[in-house]
């Protein structure tokens, strides 16, 4: 196989290319946080008037509450009644499926062409 | 023969120095994963109930012995900086490389965000109301530039501070550990107390699954000493002695934080709390076990962000040395002989997310990363054996019952996926998108940049199956 000569990137183009690694990279950082994605999918279950008995802590978690400070159970009441819901979205958990075995199908195959490239040229096709 | 493609000055022929020994290895290691212990692991507890967090801190224990082991077979053969980027430049191919860099560099920068974030949300919590916002945000600074300013002076100091405020960090927790009468349940410690059968597993066993996503908390960073590869006297020596002895480190560890922090603090408040075991030393009612505890999350902090840079700048540095970036980023400091221009390069980007981010999602943005990383290792030692059977090759370590790690590491990642799936399923998603396009952009636009043949740098024979 006949050795590959790069073409020649000018110094603009360069940096254009750092520029947009650098604004993707941001792009995948930030725009989660902008649009609400980052985060855990959580809310209060509220129990009026909460006492500790209510909130289903033992005497002693009791004791360690009130030496970490929060000495009420109304005070403990967000911590405690913060779950998570567990419901599986089935469409999003397709879609999350498709996208992750796609990406690494595609990963894999793009990689092995270019790869096939690297050996032929490193062993001159021997 | 191609022309130049640099954007500044030709690159220097200045190598990196090889003056690291298996101790250096460990400090990198566990300096970067240590920091799991302090804060982060607990959110497992808040997924999936304290119970959750101790079987995934063991099952998530296995994970990682399958990382270290894979990892100390194929880094002793390719023993190169960029670690795992060069392992899949030769094995995989260069798409797999550029994206394998990216992980490493997300999963460090994010981590390293993380950690200066720590170090100040530690501080915040004793400081008082005089203690505001740019104080908050002169602390993550200060953190960030100087540990980069350090990084930028020579790996050696670098890893020297790390070993030394590192052990410190994990002897901290042993005399936590001891003093807080493990022996004698009931005296000091509650167990039985804190972790009942109506609240051991508050969500069933779909709370464990969950607890997978945080669980990789506990030791997220140990292939990180990959990256050393090119600066160790001796990487078939060094490398498996070093990573191996660091995962042995950190499962202990771990094991002795979960059974402190459990016996000490409810599970509700064990999930929310950014600081467990300095919690944990400030309920014993003892100054001196607070005071130790809160220093040494600050330097677990440090060492673990310190670690960070030192990685994310070798991997930014492979991806410039061979042209998968201009190459301008590939510069050798010549006094130093560090990648200083990575160094700097990153630091901006670190303290922007440093400012704009949470640490909770800094911690997820660092483990997704992570997690894409483990599923092409498990891959990739298939594929490293395949194609190099023993005896083709010199290996420095050759891993025990393969493929059962690489088996049990891929199965434990999609498992781990959908851990992140349940609540973070949007966030995975979307950064998922982001490594497809600059996937696109790589395979279809930027590798015309690259040279094919001068990628393959070791002088191994042809793989089988080419």
């Amino acid at each position: 196989m006949a050795k590959y000569t790069p073409p020649e990137q000018s110094k603009e183009m360069q940096w254009v290319d750092v520029i947009f690694v650098v604004v993707a990279i941001f792009a995948a950082l930030w725009l989660p946080l902008q649009a609400g994605w980052a985060g855990a999918a959580r809310s209060i279950e509220k129990i009026e008037n909460p006492t500790w008995e209510a909130l289903k802590q033992t005497p002693a978690q009791v004791e360690q509450w009130v030496k970490l400070g929060i000495a009420d159970a109304a005070a403990a009441h967000d911590i405690i009644q913060n779950k998570f819901d567990y419901t599986i979205d089935w469409l999003q958990l397709v879609i999350m499926t498709v996208v992750i075995v796609g990406y690494f199908v595609f990963l894999f195959k793009a990689s092995d062409q270019e790869y096939r490239e690297v050996i032929d040229e490193k062993f001159n096709g021997k | 023969m191609a022309k130049a493609t640099t954007a500044g000055p030709a690159p220097q022929r200045v190598s990196l120095l090889r003056v690291l020994g298996p101790a250096h290895v460990w400090a990198l290691g566990v300096g970067i994963v240590l920091v799991g212990e302090y804060t982060g692991w607990n959110f497992a507890a808040d997924k999936g109930g304290a119970l959750a967090a101790l079987i995934i801190c063991w099952v998530v224990g296995l994970l990682y012995t399958s990382v270290a082991m894979i990892d100390s077979e194929v880094t002793s053969t390719v023993a190169a900086a960029g670690g795992q980027y060069a392992q899949a430049k030769h094995i995989v191919g260069p798409l797999m490389a550029f994206n394998v860099a990216l992980y490493l560099v997300f999963a460090y920068t994010m981590l390293e965000v993380s950690n200066a974030i720590l170090v100040a949300d530690t501080i915040k919590s004793y400081a008082g109301e005089g203690f505001g916002d740019w104080h908050y945000r002169g602390v993550i600074a200060t953190v960030i530039v100087v540990l980069a300013a350090l990084n930028y002076r020579g790996v050696l100091m670098t890893l020297n501070v790390n070993f030394v405020i590192t052990a410190f960090a994990y002897l901290a927790i042993i005399v936590l550990f001891f003093s807080v009468q493990p022996w004698s349940q009931g005296t000091v410690l509650k167990l039985g107390e804190m972790v009942t059968p109506d609240n051991a597993l508050p969500y069933g066993w779909i709370g464990v699954i969950a607890a997978f996503h945080w669980g990789i908390w506990y030791y997220l960073g140990i292939e990180g000493t990959t990256q050393a590869a090119e600066e160790v006297r001796s990487p078939s020596r060094a490398l498996p002695y070093g990573t191996m002895a660091g995962m042995i480190t950190l499962l202990i560890g771990a094991s002795l934080t979960w059974y402190v922090c459990a016996s000490l603090l409810p599970w509700q408040y064990l999930g929310f709390t950014y600081f467990p075991l300095l919690d944990a030393g400030k309920v014993t009612g003892s100054p001196f076990l607070e005071t130790l505890m809160f220093t040494a999350t600050i330097l677990a902090g440090i060492a673990s962000a310190n670690g960070c840079i030192n990685d994310a700048a070798r991997a930014f540095f492979s991806l410039g040395r061979d042209r998968y970036l201009p190459t301008w980023f590939s510069a050798v400091h010549p006094k130093y002989r560090t990648p200083y221009r990575s160094i700097v390069f990153l630091v901006p980007i670190a303290l922007a997310f440093a400012f704009i981010a949470n640490l909770g999602q800094a911690i997820t943005f660092s483990i997704l990363s992570g997690v894409l990383h483990y599923t092409f290792m498990s891959v990739n030692i298939i594929m490293f054996r395949n194609k190099w059977p023993l005896g083709t090759i010199r290996r420095g370590y050759t891993h025990p019952f393969h493929p059962i790690p690489a088996v049990v590491l891929f199965i434990l990642c999609v498992v781990t996926f959908f851990a992140i799936f349940l609540g973070y399923g949007a966030q995975l998603t979307a950064m998922v998108i982001f490594y497809i396009i600059m996937s696109l952009w790589f395979h279809f636009y930027r590798y015309q940049y690259v040279r094919r043949g001068d990628q393959f740098t070791m002088p191994w024979p042809k793989p089988k199956g080419y």
